[in-house]
């Protein structure tokens, strides 16, 4: 359409083009409307919803909230010694409105985070406020947890009155910040996250190449099988598709484990003396989500397979190409758009692997989906979940924009 | 006219509907972790309720999980009266302000509770241990201390560890001969945690790690570990389906679960009245036949059968060398050490 548009516009009233799209206007607008509907349930159940999710991931509102008095109170703290009493004044006050209002764990949870401990520090004065005896704060505040003469403590507190913090994000790439606010690299044994994202690109590209190996052959059969042979290999590829995720990783339990199906087998065969560790592996973990993405790799491939011309190889044997070169030559980069599209699937869908990973993975096997699991549920810490969320969906954005940049849009044909 | 009339029917439908659902009682909805654990309550707990209170119980499952509490609480429908859970979460949800306060005039003195065990959220139940296990029939030589579980040339194999610092840290003070009493005090210092981590990695290569509950018993049935550590129930379960794992009473460490009240439940007072009935001692102490885990109320753990009793944890001749768990150490420092495990693991 866009092609004979341009051939044939050198050669009209300008004032032709603009009435045929007035013309077309309620054509577009029409279709417009019939796809409405289901944009309007995109945006409110998928895109909305996880923007909104994102914003936690730089969220702060828990200092300026619970402690608006302090947060103005160290407003002039120029963060060298222990701040005056004015401000132990200030703390006091909003930790009192805080207990009133079952606040004080929710800060104490979010200062914890920074600094181990301040969970305790914040309940126990808070459970103490009504024991102080009249005169100066600070020293009683001293008395109970010496911490709180530090001016480290402090800076944590002020740093924390601006309701955004980069504290989430810069943790989920092992960075943190020093007392002045500057960013630094966090201790070695607290720095997990970027090993973290490494193992999850890594497993992801052993699953892509994996099931590139397995899945390109397979496609090539089925696409030169008479029809009804095809029919049912392609059946025996969709089959595990329509099996549950979680059914096919159970099953793969049951074959890895020591005791395993494998393992006898083996045993009785006499391969092996003793029984192989193959749960709780990467070996494993691997082979199962190969087997679970194999299908995703192998209908794109098979699709563009199907659309070359079967003459085209015997054309280039007839002109005197070897069997091996007519294949690589001829027809092989033609299956490139499927190819492409195939490992893209693969990797994008494996960099999300969750259930795989937990069941069949050893603790050096999971991946950063495990982890986003974890902050979710049992920390409750919404912040680093969705920090790391961010830094998952960053990654995978990147890696597409990239492969398009590679590969160039138009040569991706997903079926 | 057909239009009326089906107004009509519509409308006599609500109201005949409306009217049944306020003369049946309405069941309460009581919330547990499934399972074996699950089922104990039931025959002992559940099936009684009824018939004493006059309202049935439906019951429902979950994994423990505190985001699920907080999703349904947030999304303004609570639809869960009373919910097991276990100690980290009454921290954690007590703190949060999810669940309703506890009117402990409603459920007995509670002077009867063991120290700990009771809160302003949460009404203890149940005390359960992580010990050590092994299976008689491999072992010719067997374990008998907890120092055991690192003593790779007495008891050469491979050794099964829930995938968790909270405990693991502990046992390897406790075998490295710090006192119950010093634990968390030596844990709360860099060196301490230090040389918690140096001590594991003395069987560090050995180590299977177990995340379930359920896959400590299998990991010894299969063989694929000399001892692990385990949850007491577990192991008691697996040798009444015809096991034969020992367990090691020493250096156990000990924790508890709670009934709580999700915050915005329907009837706050029925709820109340069902975690009244639910730890009054004979029904308590019932939980003992079907599931070793001690009743934490003093008065109930009297009324368990003595042949019940040696299996408990709280029993005293398991108790001498015990310890009790300190939610309140990993609430604070849980964060920072599960990092440190996670780098540890992966080295």
């Amino acid at each position: 359409m866009a092609d004979t548009m341009s051939l044939t516009a050198p050669y009209t009233d300008p004032g032709l083009g603009a009435a045929l799209r007035r013309a077309e206007r309620p054509n577009r607008l029409r279709a417009l409307a019939l796809a409405l509907p289901a944009l309007v349930f995109l945006l409110v159940t998928f895109a909305a919803p996880i923007g909104v999710f994102l914003t936690t991931a730089v969220r702060n509102p828990e200092v300026h909230e619970i402690l608006p008095q302090t947060t103005v109170a160290l407003e002039g703290w120029d963060g060298q010694a222990t701040p005056g009493e004015e401000v132990f004044a200030a703390l006091a006050a909003d930790l009192a409105r805080a207990r009133q209002n079952n606040t004080a764990a929710t800060l104490g949870k979010r200062l914890n985070y920074e600094s181990p401990g301040m969970r305790s520090r914040i309940m126990s004065v808070t459970r103490k406020l009504d024991g102080f005896a009249a005169g100066p704060l600070a020293p009683q505040f001293i008395a109970i947890d010496a911490a709180w003469g530090q001016p480290d403590l402090w800076a944590i507190i002020q740093r924390n009155a601006a309701p955004v913090t980069p504290y989430y994000l810069l943790t989920s790439v092992d960075l943190g910040q020093d007392a002045a606010g500057g960013i630094v690299r966090v201790a070695q044994d607290q720095a997990v996250f970027l090993d973290i994202l490494g193992r999850t690109l890594w497993i992801a590209g052993l699953v892509t190449v994996a099931t590139l190996l397995l899945g390109f052959p397979t496609a090539y059969v089925i696409s030169l099988a008479p029809a009804r042979i095809a029919g049912f290999l392609l059946l025996m590829v969709l089959l595990p598709l329509w099996t549950s995720l979680l059914v096919r990783t159970t099953a793969w339990v049951v074959l890895l484990q020591t005791d395993g199906v494998i393992n006898q087998v083996l045993l009785a065969l006499g391969l092996t003396s003793e029984k192989l560790q193959l749960m709780l592996t990467r070996f494993g973990t691997v082979t199962a989500m190969t087997h679970i993405q194999l299908p995703f790799t192998i209908l794109p491939i098979l699709s563009v397979m199907k659309t070359i011309p079967a003459g085209q190889l015997r054309a280039a044997r007839s002109l005197g190409a070897p069997a091996f070169s007519a294949f690589w030559r001829v027809y092989a980069p033609q299956t490139l758009p499927g190819v492409a599209a195939g490992c893209l699937m693969t990797f994008i869908l494996s960099l999300g692997y969750y259930i795989t990973p937990a069941l069949v993975g050893g603790p050096r096997d999971q991946m950063i989906s495990n982890f986003i699991a974890t902050y979710i549920n049992r920390d409750l810490n919404w912040g680093m979940a969705a920090a790391l969320a961010c830094l998952l969906l960053f990654m995978t954005l990147s890696i597409y924009l990239l492969f398009l940049r590679l590969v160039g849009a138009e040569r991706i044909k997903l079926g | 006219m057909f239009r009326k009339r089906m107004f009509l029917a519509a409308t006599t439908l609500a109201y005949g509907l409306a009217l049944g659902a306020a003369f049946a009682a309405e069941p309460i909805s009581v919330m547990s972790f499934g399972g074996a654990y699950q089922e104990a309550p039931r025959k002992a707990v559940f099936s009684a309720y009824p018939q004493a209170e006059g309202r049935p119980v439906s019951e429902q499952e979950y994994g423990g999980e505190i985001a699920k509490i907080k999703a349904m609480i947030d999304s303004g429908n609570t639809t869960i009266d009373v919910v097991d859970v276990d100690a980290p979460t009454l921290l954690q949800g007590c703190d949060e302000g999810i669940f309703e306060q506890i009117d402990w005039d409603k459920i007995g003195p509670k002077s009867e509770w063991l120290a700990g065990t009771t809160s302003d959220c949460g009404v203890g139940t149940i005390v359960y241990a992580t010990i050590l296990s092994f299976d008689e029939q491999k072992l010719a030589n067997k374990p008998t201390k907890l120092a055991d579980l690192f003593d790779l040339k007495t008891f050469p194999g491979k050794r099964g560890l829930w995938k968790n610092p909270a405990t693991n840290l502990e046992f390897a003070l406790l075998a490295d001969g710090v006192p119950p009493g010093e634990v968390y005090k030596t844990l709360a210092t860099p060196e301490g945690l230090d040389r918690a981590f140096a001590k594991l990695d003395t069987i560090k290569n050995e180590i299977v790690w177990w995340e379930a509950g359920a896959q400590a018993p299998q990991l010894l049935a299969s063989g694929e570990v000399t001892m692990t550590t385990a949850w007491n129930g577990r192991i008691f379960n697996a040798n009444k389906e015809g096991r034969t794992f020992g367990i090691v009473w020493d250096n156990q460490i000990l924790d508890s679960n709670y009934w709580v009240i999700p915050k915005g439940a329907k009837d706050v007072t029925a709820s109340l009245d069902f975690i009244h009935f639910a730890v009054e001692p004979k029904i308590l102490a019932g939980i003992a036949k079907y599931i070793p885990y001690g009743p934490v109320r003093s008065t109930a753990a009297a009324e368990v059968a003595p042949d019940d009793a040696k299996n408990l944890p709280t029993s005293p001749a398991n108790l001498t060398t015990s310890l009790t768990l300190d939610n309140g150490f990993w609430a604070d420092h849980g964060d920072e050490i599960r990092k440190r495990f996670t780098t540890w693991l992966s080295n």
